[in-house]
Order: C-alpha cells, then sequence, then structure tokens
C-alpha cells in the first residue's frame, strides 16, 4: 500500500506552515510509509514521552523544531522528565547534562505541551474517550489508553508523539483500526486462587508474566470475577508493557471492549491459551528479583507508574507514623503532590524518612546514591525490570506492605505465606 | 580453502535508508528494550536479563529479533547515532516503528544515520561470527576474509 497524503498536509510537510511543521509532518508521514499506512488520520490528544532527557541529541531536536515556530495542534500532556523541578527531591544529574535536560524541559513547554510531567497522565485528568484516536508514548500510558480506556493508540516513541502532536496527525495502521484491536488468544487466571487475585502484588506478578508469555500478541485475561481497581490495571499493564511489546490488553467483563470473552475475541478461537499456574505465578514472582543474598536492603522504591492518591495514603496507612531506616523513594506527580500538601502530609511523610520524587523517577535520572552492590526492593514490576541495567541496584521484589516493613526494620521482611 | 557459498547473501528491503554499512555480525538472541536494555553513553547491552549483555552494539551489523519495553527506544538509537555510537546497520524481521524512529530523526537532522533492512529472522543465523557489508540498495554480503 502507498500512503497518500491531503493536499493540506503535502502542503504543510513543504513548509507552508513553518520549518517546524514541516519536520513534524515529514516525521509522521516517513513513519507511516515504513509501515505501509495507506493515510494519516486526525488525532484528538497525545501524550509525550519525548522530554526525557537521555543525551543531547533530543534536546537539539526539540529545540529545532521551536527555532522553526512549530507548537501543538491538540492536547499534548508530558510525560516524566529528567529533573524535579518542584524541587521535592535532589537529582543528581552534573552540569552539562543538568542544563541540557532543562533546555529540553523548556522546550517541549515552547512547543505548546501541558507541564504534567507524569507517566500516569489518565490519573491526572487526560482520559480521551473510548473510540477517539489519540497519539500516547510511555509504554504503560499506551497500554492504560486503549485498554482501560478504550481510546486508540498505537505505542508512539520519542520524537514520533511530539511530531504527532505538532501535525495533529498519526499514521494509520495497527491499533487504530478496529479490526485490529481484537484478541487472538487468552490468558486463562482461573486457576488461581481468588485470595491471590485480589493480593496487592498479584497484578504486577501477573503482567510480568503476561508480558513475557504474550509479546506482541493481544490477548484477553479470563477468569477475573471482578474489577480490580484502576490502580491494580495500571500495575498490570506497567509490568507487561516491560517485559514484553504489549500495547492492549483486554480483561474479560472488566475493560470497555471486552464485555465477554467471546467480543474479546470477536467470535473466533483463540489461537492459542495459556492456563496460568500457580508455579507460572511464583516463577514469575522470583525473577522480578535479581539480588542474590538478600540480607539488607539500601533503598525502597515505589511509584513506578506514578502513585495515585489512593496509593499514597496506603502507604501512610501501612507507615503508621513509623520512621523508616531506609528511604522510601515514593515517585508521583504534582497533581498527586498538590493534594498532599494541602493537609500538610507531604512533611507527615518526609518526617518519617520517605523522599518524595516528583515529575520524574528514580530509574530515569540519578537520584538514589550512587553504590556498588546496592540492593532495592520495590513493589513495581516496572521498576523491578528496569532498576538493574538503569541504577546499577540489584532489586528484592515484595508487596507494598512488605517494601514498607522492610524500610523500617533496613532489611528485607517477608510476610508469612498464609 | 574453499570460497564460501553465494547463498550467504541476502537481498532485503530498505526500511530507513541511510549510509551503508560494514561490521561485525552481533546477532542477537532475544527481543531487546533499547531504553534500560542499552547504555547510550557506551552502547553496551545494560540489561542484566539479556543474554548478550555486556557486548557492544556500536559499529556492529546489529539483528534484531525484536523489541520490547519503553518507548524512548528511539531516543536511545538517535543518542547513539548522535554520539557515533550506533551500530553500522540494523537488521529486523519487521518494521519496528518505535526504534527506527531514531533514524528517521537522526535523519531529520541531518546526522549521518545507518540504514535499516528488513530479513526473516529464520536467515539471521546464519551471519553470527561473520563480518558483513550492508549495501545502501539493502544487499548484505558477507565479506571474504
Amino acid at each position: 500500500m502507498t500512503l497518500v497524503l491531503s493536499p493540506e498536509e503535502r502542503a504543510t510537510a513543504s513548509g507552508e506552515r513553518g520549518d517546524g511543521a514541516a519536520m513534524a509532518m515529514r516525521i509522521v508521514a516517513e513513519t507511516a510509509r515504513m509501515l505501509g499506512a495507506p493515510r494519516l488520520i486526525p488525532i484528538a490528544s497525545t501524550h509525550i514521552d519525548g522530554a526525557l532527557y537521555h543525551g543531547d541529541s533530543g534536546t537539539l531536536f526539540a529545540e529545532r523544531l521551536v527555532q522553526g515556530g512549530a507548537k501543538v495542534a491538540v492536547r499534548s500532556t508530558l510525560n516524566v522528565g529528567a529533573l524535579d523541578l518542584t524541587g521535592c527531591s535532589r537529582v543528581r544529574l552534573e552540569e552539562p547534562a543538568r542544563g541540557m535536560a532543562r533546555r529540553m524541559m523548556q522546550a517541549y513547554r515552547q512547543l505548546g505541551c501541558e507541564a504534567s510531567w507524569t507517566c500516569a497522565p489518565y490519573q491526572a485528568n487526560h482520559r480521551p474517550a473510548a473510540g477517539t484516536d489519540v497519539a500516547w508514548g510511555e509504554s504503560n500510558a499506551v497500554v492504560f489508553c486503549n485498554s482501560v480506556l478504550g481510546a486508540r493508540t498505537n505505542r508512539y516513541g520519542d520524537f514520533l508523539d511530539i511530531a504527532c502532536a505538532i501535525s495533529g496527525r498519526a499514521p494509520d495502521y495497527g491499533l487504530h483500526r478496529p479490526e485490529n484491536r481484537k484478541a487472538t488468544l487468552v490468558f486463562d487466571v482461573s486457576a488461581l486462587s481468588a485470595d491471590f487475585i485480589l493480593s496487592d502484588s498479584a497484578w504486577p506478578v501477573l503482567g510480568s508474566l503476561y508480558g513475557r508469555e504474550v509479546g506482541s500478541a493481544i490477548g484477553v485475561i479470563a477468569g477475573v470475577d471482578s474489577h480490580p481497581g484502576e490502580d491494580a490495571l495500571k500495575a498490570f499493564g506497567a509490568a507487561a508493557a516491560s517485559s514484553g511489546a504489549v500495547g492492549l490488553i483486554h480483561i474479560a467483563g472488566v475493560t470497555p471492549e471486552a464485555p465477554s470473552l467471546s467480543v474479546a475475541l470477536d467470535g473466533a478461537k483463540p489461537k492459542q491459551t495459556i492456563a496460568v499456574t500457580a508455579r507460572m505465578v511464583d516463577d514469575a514472582r522470583r525473577r522480578l528479583s535479581t539480588a542474590q543474598v538478600v540480607d539488607r536492603i539500601d533503598a525502597v522504591a515505589i511509584g513506578s507508574p506514578h502513585l495515585s492518591l489512593a496509593e499514597c495514603e496506603a502507604l501512610e496507612r501501612l507507615l503508621a507514623g513509623r520512621s523508616v531506616i531506609v528511604p522510601i523513594y515514593a515517585c508521583t506527580g504534582r497533581h498527586v503532590l498538590a493534594e498532599l500538601e494541602k493537609a500538610e502530609r507531604r512533611k507527615a511523610m518526609e518526617s518519617l524518612g520517605v523522599i518524595l520524587v516528583v515529575d520524574t523517577c528514580v530509574v530515569v535520572t540519578p537520584i538514589m546514591p550512587d553504590l556498588r552492590d546496592g540492593v532495592l526492593m520495590t513493589n513495581s514490576g516496572k521498576f523491578a525490570h528496569y532498576a538493574p541495567g538503569n541504577t546499577g541496584y540489584a532489586v528484592v521484589y515484595g508487596s507494598l506492605a512488605e517494601c514498607v516493613e522492610s524500610a523500617i526494620a533496613g532489611k528485607p521482611v517477608f510476610a508469612r505465606l498464609a | 580453502m574453499t570460497s564460501r557459498p553465494e547463498t550467504l547473501n541476502a537481498h532485503t528491503e530498505v526500511l530507513v535508508p541511510g549510509r551503508a554499512g560494514r561490521g561485525p555480525a552481533l546477532v542477537l538472541t532475544a527481543p531487546i528494550s533499547f531504553w534500560g536494555g542499552v547504555d547510550a553513553r557506551t552502547g553496551r547491552i545494560a540489561d542484566v536479563r539479556h543474554p548478550q549483555h555486556g557486548l557492544s552494539i556500536a559499529g556492529t551489523v546489529l539483528f534484531l529479533p525484536g523489541t520490547i519495553g519503553s518507548s524512548s527506544a528511539s531516543a536511545v538509537l538517535m543518542e547513539l547515532v548522535h554520539a557515533g555510537l550506533a551500530p553500522a546497520s540494523l537488521v529486523l524481521h519487521e518494521p519496528d516503528a518505535i526504534l527506527l524512529l531514531g533514524l528517521i530523526v537522526a535523519r531529520e537532522m541531518n546526522w549521518e544515520t545507518p540504514m535499516a533492512v528488513r530479513l526473516p529472522k529464520e536467515d539471521f543465523a546464519r551471519f553470527e561470527g561473520q563480518t558483513v557489508a550492508v549495501a545502501t540498495e539493502g544487499l548484505i554480503s558477507v565479506e571474504r576474509t
């Protein structure tokens, strides 16, 4: 199939609306051509992952767009950056990288993006309606947007997200097309105990297993009796999108495009059914930990994706006024910080040894001390996946309650299995 | 020594045009996430769970059996291009809308950019251990030593 651009799109690509708009349109068109998309489609919003500093090249690109007079054409929220602009936590990024990271964040603001700085925009009032086409980046946000909100997005990589935002267009392919959103695989969790499904580490562990088993296929989860809550789905999607190339997950009876198993499958027989066993779950949980000897921990990190207000409340409840001897890095967005500051809750948490990390998180930028043989405990499948490569810390995986008790004790404390 | 059969060469489809490449073939045996999986400052595979952990992808003809994970893969690849640490060429079994954006944008920035080509996955293994060249029209050939 050959890509056909509208006369207006062609005019934009050749510079009629300025150099920045032209560059954005050419990037969208070139990607569409590579993917075999026949046309571009209008989009309603974007969520932009591209403002996180990975090196000077991304800053130079964003500034080129600014110099070219580009502005976003649709609502565009920003994912985390490399700096905590609220000053809650100290980022150890040194000059000149620090300055380049700041310039990058500034450039994206100049392009007209909202200073949301969160990987959970869907909990910060950016919730496109079911069935609308959008262009979202950040793998966990993509999964949530498609699966839980029922809006339609592909997994937009850094730079295509801002190019779509400026052009207001996206390639017509993949998950934008209803026929590509049907499940072909069943991930059956009905053999797992109800106690496990209701436990707070069930969904990140299942997500990690799901991503590895399913890869890039679209699956439907069968055997979930009740809605596990948005925070559980957030944790599940984030873990799945870390271990696999997952963009859309249906849960029969829970997510909007899966009122039933057969609707999710479009009435067809699944190509594959994965019957999840307790043993597979145990194995997946074990694989989230990389630490060999666990006689101590150096830090606890929670909030990947960013903590919701409800998750902060759970943390406060579990701490119950007790101080920690190992810091808990609690990563969240400014939408939650604003709430925490209202009743002096931020101060109360910080006085117990919690380090709030806002606008960013501990695996995307250097915040935790540079330790040789550091050990990080987390309840996040996504942190567990990325911490070893990005921070050098080995990982111990545990539930939120185990993370909190361990931070208080300074060594891993695991709840006795019932 | 007998000469290698011509069948070692492969015709590929060009996914992203760029500079012709030459280098040792590095055939990854598991999908990788560039963000978190490859160190943008060194080009080394940083994912401790990856079978090729510790190897550098810089200057190699990189055969990728798939990518997973973060949408920042494009940013890491573009940074590698900008820093001169990118693979000499990339070989994928299907277009990757996230990763290859790094090359598309690098071209827009007028940086010298490696090319990406498409080849069926089952053809990857025979290039392992060889020094290969990737021509601008997409021909992968094994260099005779």
